[in-house]
């Protein structure tokens, strides 16, 4: 297995409290990696350390072998991609300015736009379906068209390392499950690694290749879902007592916690064959 | 010459608007953006056209003619130095100031991403004042004094407030703190002018209300070149600020480095301040309406630092303009025309945000 993006003994605090301790991390190249935990875990702390955001107070976050604080801030922006989880659009902003804006490290003050950069943005609004919003402005849509919008800007960026805090955050079921199918047509594309933290358990197993689990600014559990997706695991992540049977609909795991009475008594009612 | 510039579009959806307009001449491709080029060239006519009619303002009533005759370098004695001598620099000082204060208005309230961050709001024009009494007051500085009093005023109230954000420079926090600093630096102002004798209280007063009266051709080359100096690095940094509106980490994500953006944006806006109110004392409200009235006629997101400039100096010389004939022949100081304006102008600002519901 290869990485091009790995943490090696990181250290992540805000001012003195500190999140993450000591942690190492390989994303797997081609992977879709989604990070989940309980809240406060770190996960997000953990993503915006390796997209750079924070600057580890110990060890290193690699990128393609190096410390990602050594390369430049454009030259790491072609790399590594980041969508946060509340971006701001500016007011009275497009669609098109909005997703134009992610060529700006492959652009100078002197090559503000190029073929290539129509070329990044027109594929990048196709493959996220906002084409026909393009002159629509941003904040008069809705929470799914925006988010794929954002999506779209980041695409833009022709990265090959994408990483989302939280992308379906906010979002309806079937808005959180549309950004979910698009994010996996982009890694079935074969071009991309996807890192995203998600909050909801099965959803990560539907979609993850690679799973980690984290909780309490630790990696608990790393791999594919169904090889460390258990009732185990659920409660020393979440503290979750519960059952993991295959999902209907996918055959990927799937958490049914255990009922009010159960759950307090710390015994599950079993209900497989 | 190297090959004629070709101007291009670009057509992401089949929607008949060309969307991106780039002009180009071989490997070289700009943004352009054609309304803001059109409004940008409409105010600046506008601001010539004014100045014009300004220098056949006054005691001494000239015809345009002969103001275009003395420009052009003929016209009598008298002429020459009513014309050249009195009124040029006073216009010219107008514009250059007006047109720091601008740039200064777009680069705090894009930094802030907060429309109200302007520096009059946020104490540094204030401090500017101060530190400029404590040179007449204390030290019994001349004009040379008084203009290093206030640049040093505006850097350490700058710093105060900083220091007092403790980095969170978005959101009503950045105001309730300039708001707070305000109020203290008045305080100190009052004091030391209750302390001082009648001539230095009259000279400290005067220099208070932000007056162009005083406009010389040494004053208007050093606001002129430190609007020129201050305009390189903001220019550099104009298309990082409209990406910092993202939020810190999408613009981060970009390829924006936060930090060094922030810093260079923070000095080139302080400067600018403590320059242009050292010239004239402090001006209200051409920071904080022109970047927004330029943005709005614009239409664009990012901070449009021409378009503000253009439209500060155009703000102040029509303020100016207003002060000298409003109540002819009693001249009312262009800082007091612009804060008349100005408050009106923020209590509308403020009314449609509590609207908004921010």
């Amino acid at each position: 297995m290869t990485s091009r993006l790995e943490a090696r003994g990181i250290t992540l605090a805000y001012d003195q409290r500190t999140v993450v301790e000591d942690l190492d991390l390989a994303i797997p190249d081609g992977s879709f990696t989604v990070v989940v935990g309980p809240n406060a875990c770190g996960k997000s702390t953990l993503l915006r350390g390796l997209a750079r955001m924070i600057r580890p107070a110990a060890g290193q976050v690699l990128l393609d072998g190096a410390p990602i604080s050594s390369y430049g801030a454009k030259e790491a922006a072609r790399r590594l991609a980041l969508l946060p989880q509340s971006p701001v659009a500016p007011d009275g902003i497009t669609v098109l300015d909005l997703v134009a804006r992610g060529r700006y490290p492959h652009q100078s003050l002197l090559r503000q736009w190029s073929r290539a950069d129509e070329e990044a943005v027109r594929r990048a609004m196709g493959a996220t379906g906002v084409a026909e919003l393009a002159e629509r402005v941003v904040g008069e849509l809705s929470g799914g068209q925006r988010q794929r919008v954002w999506i779209a800007m980041v695409l833009a960026q022709d990265t090959p390392l994408l990483l989302l805090d939280e992308p379906t955050t906010f979002l309806d079921i079937a808005y959180q499950l549309e950004v979910l199918d698009l994010l996996a047509d982009l890694h079935a594309g074969g071009e991309k690694t996807l890192v995203a933290v998600l909050h909801d358990l099965n959803q990560a197993c539907r979609y993850a290749t690679h799973l980690v689990a984290v909780r309490a600014g630790a990696v608990v559990a790393a791999g594919p879902p169904s090889e460390i997706v258990d009732a185990a695991l659920l409660r020393e992540v979440f503290g979750l007592v519960g059952e993991v049977v295959p999902d209907p609909q996918t055959g990927t795991p799937m958490v049914v916690p255990a009922g009010r009475e159960a759950r307090r008594s710390g015994t599950v009612a079993s209900t497989s064959p | 010459m190297s090959a004629p510039a070709e101007s291009q579009r670009c057509r992401i959806a089949d929607t008949g608007r060309p969307e991106i307009h780039t002009v180009g001449a071989g490997p070289w491709t700009v943004r352009v953006h054609p309304r803001a080029v059109a409004v940008v060239v409409g105010l600046a006519v506008v601001a010539v056209a004014l100045g014009a009619v300004a220098l056949t303002l006054g005691d001494f009533p000239l015809p345009l003619s002969r103001v275009l005759a003395t420009l052009a370098g003929s016209g009598s004695r008298v002429d020459r130095f009513v014309v050249l001598d009195l009124r040029a620099p006073r216009v010219a000082l107008a514009l250059v100031v007006g047109a720091s204060l601008g740039v200064a208005g777009a680069v705090f309230q894009s930094l802030a991403r907060n429309s109200l961050a302007s520096p009059d709001l946020l104490g540094f024009t204030t401090g500017a004042a101060t530190g400029a009494l404590i040179a007449i007051v204390v030290f019994g500085a001349g004009a040379g004094g008084t203009a290093v009093g206030a640049v040093v005023g505006t850097l350490a109230t700058a710093l105060v407030a900083l220091a007092l954000l403790g980095g969170a420079t978005g959101g009503y926090r950045l105001v309730l703190v300039g708001i707070g600093l305000n109020a203290i630096l008045v305080a100190v102002d009052n004091y030391l002018i209750l302390r001082s004798d009648l001539t230095v209280a009259t000279a400290a007063q005067t220099w208070l209300v932000g007056s162009l009266t005083g406009g010389d051709r040494t004053t208007v080359a050093v606001v002129g070149t430190g609007l020129a100096v201050l305009l390189v690095p903001a220019l550099g940094i104009s298309r990082r600020l409209d990406l910092l509106a993202m939020g810190d980490e999408a613009a981060g994500s970009v390829g924006v480095p936060v930090a060094s953006t922030r810093a260079v944006a923070l000095g080139v806006g302080v400067v600018l301040v403590g320059i242009a109110t050292a010239a004239v004392g402090p001006i209200a409200f051409v920071a904080l309406a022109a970047p927004q009235l330029a943005r709005r006629l614009t239409g664009t997101t990012g901070p449009g630092l021409v378009a503000a400039a253009v439209l500060g100096g155009l703000l102040l010389l029509a303020g100016d303009v207003l002060g000298q004939r409003l109540a002819a022949p009693a001249q009312f100081p262009a800082g007091t025309m612009t804060a008349a304006i100005g408050g009106l102008y923020l209590v509308w600002l403020l009314a449609r945000e509590w609207r908004a519901g921010r």
